[in-house]
């Protein structure tokens, strides 16, 4: 090789109480190459980077910057040897300016004094320099995902990094700010940064990286090139078994109208995006995809129509019966699951055991009461049945389901409530963060209900899984549906333009 | 209109307003009556200080992401100790500065508790509050009095102006640092590395981290420095204003501090016009029992400053966003 790795790393072992998190990795990276490392959620992806960056000290191993070993003890240092690095979930204060978030702990000052005005300038030097535009006095809360992620890497260009981490950069993103961002990554290799890319995302790793490297279970699995391998292998690389990419499902047969939304608008003041006279219908045996860009409406929208928040205007109907606003417990009664956004948050209590978070919906009911007391005996039963049925991988029902993992969480919520007689799931984001294998098994379980005659209305930010699971696919732009399209004829292109919201501009210019 | 959109944009539009209304009040009641006027600005100021600097405390922990509801005690122990070391030293600044050290130690416990420890802020601030009751009810000695008490300075010719002069430049010196410290504070919270950081740390403390920046170190000086500033409210007590002291002396005071804090929306300048706009009710109610024309109980006037509180803060602060990670001790991956 002529060029000497501008970041190597020998061995890396890093353990975490009960886990091996890295186990003997080595990896390097040539000067202005995307380097993707590719792996499960749990697979020591992250943890390895957070090494490098200085915010885990390994356990034993070595790291080399430019073929000098180098410690790095706290991201002052990796900033120092100019590693810079985007973190999955931002790190920008939502309250500051983007001047004022670039330059924290780098701050432009005389004698302590902030030096707005300079830090500005050579802000807009790199941001032209590198073709990244964003205004430097804007309030980053303010600003659209995209573009903070944008601030995130000039944030680093600006600590002049020639090293660049990326954490899964694009699980925020729309198709169209995904494709800026791969030619942002282009721009910057071409000046001679090189970046590190992390994904689980088979098709994006396959068009930006020059180099793949596969990670299961704490270790390097594989190396390869895009040009040498091709999706299928690559999961079946990182998960170590086959995995079906495609969610294998029959012609949908749907019947009549089970959940319907009826002009439903929520209005919050001080609220960015609201809901915008919503109709929908989910028929009997059907699955219902909700596309659309995060926090366009979507929590909002869900949350309305589960009883957790209450509507301006509007209805719902369960088979034809109009429910009550804001009472979650009468929609259950009336045969609606939610699987909601955020699984710890909201879809269970993480210090209860699993036994009790599986009979949050029907603790009251026979046969889980004996008059004003529990029936210990049977919420056991029902726990043992549920974690066979649904294979959730746990030593003890009574342990706390704060101590599962992601998926084994999401597989406890979807027993919950699936295993009742529902008519419409409302299953929002249900495979986020989650693995290939998690993945797939949710998937399969949607489609089932789907074929016993179940309405479920799925609301997904990850167009591929919309785009697989759904018979129908309406789109969500800033609080409204902008269009509904059947699934069959629906492109990635087509999709990406709705939830950007360009058809509305058009339709708006036109009349205009 | 142009201007009042700039005004609005920039936020000063309210306080702009409202300082105009108070300013026309003042003019018209100094024609009306000019020596109860003075009496009235001059004690408004008065009462203000203590919590004025109580407020400032609470800005410097809060903004940083520590809440503090001890500033209470911090003031009521740095009063007692202050006044302690007067009554045996008989200097002045060495009981000042030992009341401000008294301050800046509850409030490296206070950090020790929060940041440390990670214990719950409020239940650690109660402590300090509980602590501070205690142990000056239990040395307290009847019947001492200082040796001497902080005395006006006057500033020169500014002095003079009419109104103007007595009010705000003939005062004892913590009266000027408290005034001081409020465009110290502004300038560092809000134009200096220190302050970007020390906000940065109260909002997203692990942003502030992955930039190198030590999240414990700058919550821990900031919180000291915080029981400092509230040290000298304890001094002003018993060393400038009364000059001896009494059992509970503080009297809800730090607690008012922190209802200044919120409707100044953690600023200092907000806090600023709060705390004149408290001590402007209490210098009122004072005068409407002095002046005895009016037949209301005693107690119910009484009131009038801490209703005045809970109007403002009820009604017209709308809503103040605290710091987003204010009250979350900070735990490292």
């Amino acid at each position: 090789m002529a060029n000497k790795p501008v970041l190597e790393s020998k061995n890396i072992t890093k353990r975490f109480p009960g886990v091996l998190a890295n186990d003997q990795v080595s990896m390097h990276l040539d000067e202005g190459e995307i380097l993707a490392i590719l792996g499960e959620n749990g697979a020591g992806k992250t943890t390895l980077l957070n090494i490098i960056y200085g915010l885990y000290s390994q356990d034993e191993g070595d790291i080399f910057i430019n073929g000098e070993l180098t410690t790095i003890n706290n991201p002052q240092d990796a900033i120092k040897k100019g590693i810079g690095m985007v973190h999955q979930h931002f790190m920008l204060v939502p309250v500051f300016t983007v001047t004022e978030n670039m330059i924290l702990g780098a701050e432009v000052s005389t004698a302590g004094v902030l030096n707005l005005k300079e830090a500005r300038r050579r802000i807009l030097e790199i941001s032209n320099a590198y073709g990244l535009k964003v205004d430097p006095d804007a309030i980053v809360e303010e600003l659209p995902v995209g573009i903070q992620q944008r601030v995130e890497i000039l944030k680093a260009l600006f600590r002049d990094a020639r090293i660049l981490i990326l954490d899964e950069p694009t699980a925020v993103l729309t198709p169209q700010e995904i494709e800026e961002l791969f030619d942002v990554m282009r721009e910057l290799k071409s000046k001679g940064v090189s970046i590190i890319f992390i994904s689980h995302k088979l098709k994006e790793v396959l068009a930006i990286a020059d180099r793949i490297m596969v990670m299961r279970r704490g270790a390097v699995v594989g190396e390869t090139f895009p040009k040498d391998t091709n999706q299928s292998d690559l999961a079946n690389m990182m998960v170590g078994r086959e995995v079906l990419l495609r969610v294998e499902k029959e012609e949908a047969h749907p019947k009549e109208p089970v959940f319907e939304i009826v002009d439903l608008s929520i209005q919050e003041p001080g609220q960015l995006h609201t809901v915008k006279n919503v109709s929908l219908t989910v028929l009997e045996g059907e699955i219902l995809g909700i596309a659309g860009v995060q926090g366009n409406g979507q929590t909002e929208l869900v949350e309305g129509i589960t009883g957790l928040r209450s509507y301006n205007q509007g209805s719902i109907l369960i088979d034809g019966k109009p429910m009550p606003v804001e009472k979650p417990r009468a929609l259950v009664e009336n045969g609606m699951a939610h699987i909601p956004e955020d699984r710890q948050k909201h879809g269970l209590v993480l210090p209860y055991p699993l036994t009790d978070n599986l009979v949050l919906c029907s603790y009251y009911e026979h046969p889980f009461v004996k008059g004003i007391v529990r029936n210990e005996d049977a919420i056991e039963e029902h726990a043992i049945k549920l974690i066979d049925a649904f294979d959730i991988r746990t030593p003890s029902p009574y342990i706390d389901a704060g101590n599962l993992s992601g998926g084994n969480q999401q597989k406890l919520i979807v027993a919950r409530e699936l295993s009742r007689d529902v008519k419409i799931v409302i299953a929002n984001q249900p495979t986020r963060g989650l693995d290939v294998g998690s993945i797939e098994y949710i998937h399969r379980t949607l489609v089932e209900m789907r074929d016993r005659g179940v309405g479920i209305l799925l609301v997904s930010a990850e167009l591929d899984e919309i785009m697989s699971l759904s018979d129908r696919i309406a789109v969500i732009y800033e609080g409204e549906i902008v269009a509904i399209l059947d699934a069959k004829d629906a492109t990635r292109e087509e999709l990406g333009i709705l939830m950007a919201g360009s058809r509305k501009h058009l339709s708006e210019e036109a009349t205009a | 209109m142009n201007l009042i959109n700039y005004l609005k944009s920039k936020k000063m539009l309210v306080p702009l307003a409202l300082g105009l209304v108070a300013f026309v009040i003042v003019i018209i009641a100094y024609s009306i009556n000019g020596q109860v006027t003075q009496a009235v600005l001059a004690s408004t100021i008065r009462q203000s200080t203590p919590i004025l600097l109580g407020a400032l405390c609470g800005i410097l922990c809060e903004r940083s992401g520590v809440v503090n509801i001890g500033i209470e005690g911090q003031m009521l122990l740095s009063a007692f100790m202050g006044f302690m070391v007067n009554v045996w030293t008989g200097n002045l600044f060495v009981a000042v500065l030992a009341g401000m050290a008294t301050g800046a130690l509850l409030g490296l416990l206070h950090a020790f508790m929060s940041v440390t420890l990670k214990l719950d802020q409020i239940i650690g601030g109660s402590v300090i509050n509980i602590l501070a009751l205690g142990l000056t009810g239990f040395f307290y000695t009847a019947g001492l009095t200082t040796k001497g008490k902080l005395q006006p300075i006057s500033l020169g010719f500014l002095a003079e102006i009419p109104l103007v002069g007595p009010v705000l430049f003939r005062n004892p010196p913590i009266t000027f640092v408290a005034i001081l410290l409020v465009f110290i504070l502004q300038f560092v919270l809000f134009k200096t590395t220190w302050g970007l950081r020390t906000r940065a740390v109260g909002e997203h403390p692990r942003a502030a981290d992955t930039l190198g920046i030590n999240v414990f170190t700058t919550r821990y000086i900031n919180v000291i420095m915080g029981g400092a500033i509230a040290g000298l409210a304890g001094a002003f007590l018993t060393l400038e204003a009364v000059g001896s002291f009494e059992r509970n002396m503080t009297n809800g005071r730090g607690f008012v501090a922190l209802a200044v804090m919120i409707f100044g929306k953690w600023s200092p300048l907000g806090a600023w016009g709060a705390a004149l706009l408290f001590g402007f009710a209490n210098a009122v109610q004072t005068q409407i029992q002095f002046a005895g024309t009016i037949n209301i109980p005693h107690q119910f006037i009484g009131m009038l400053p801490y209703l005045l509180t809970i109007i403002v803060l009820a009604g017209f602060v709308g809503r103040a966003r605290p710091p987003a990670a204010d009250g979350e001790p900070y735990e490292k991956e």
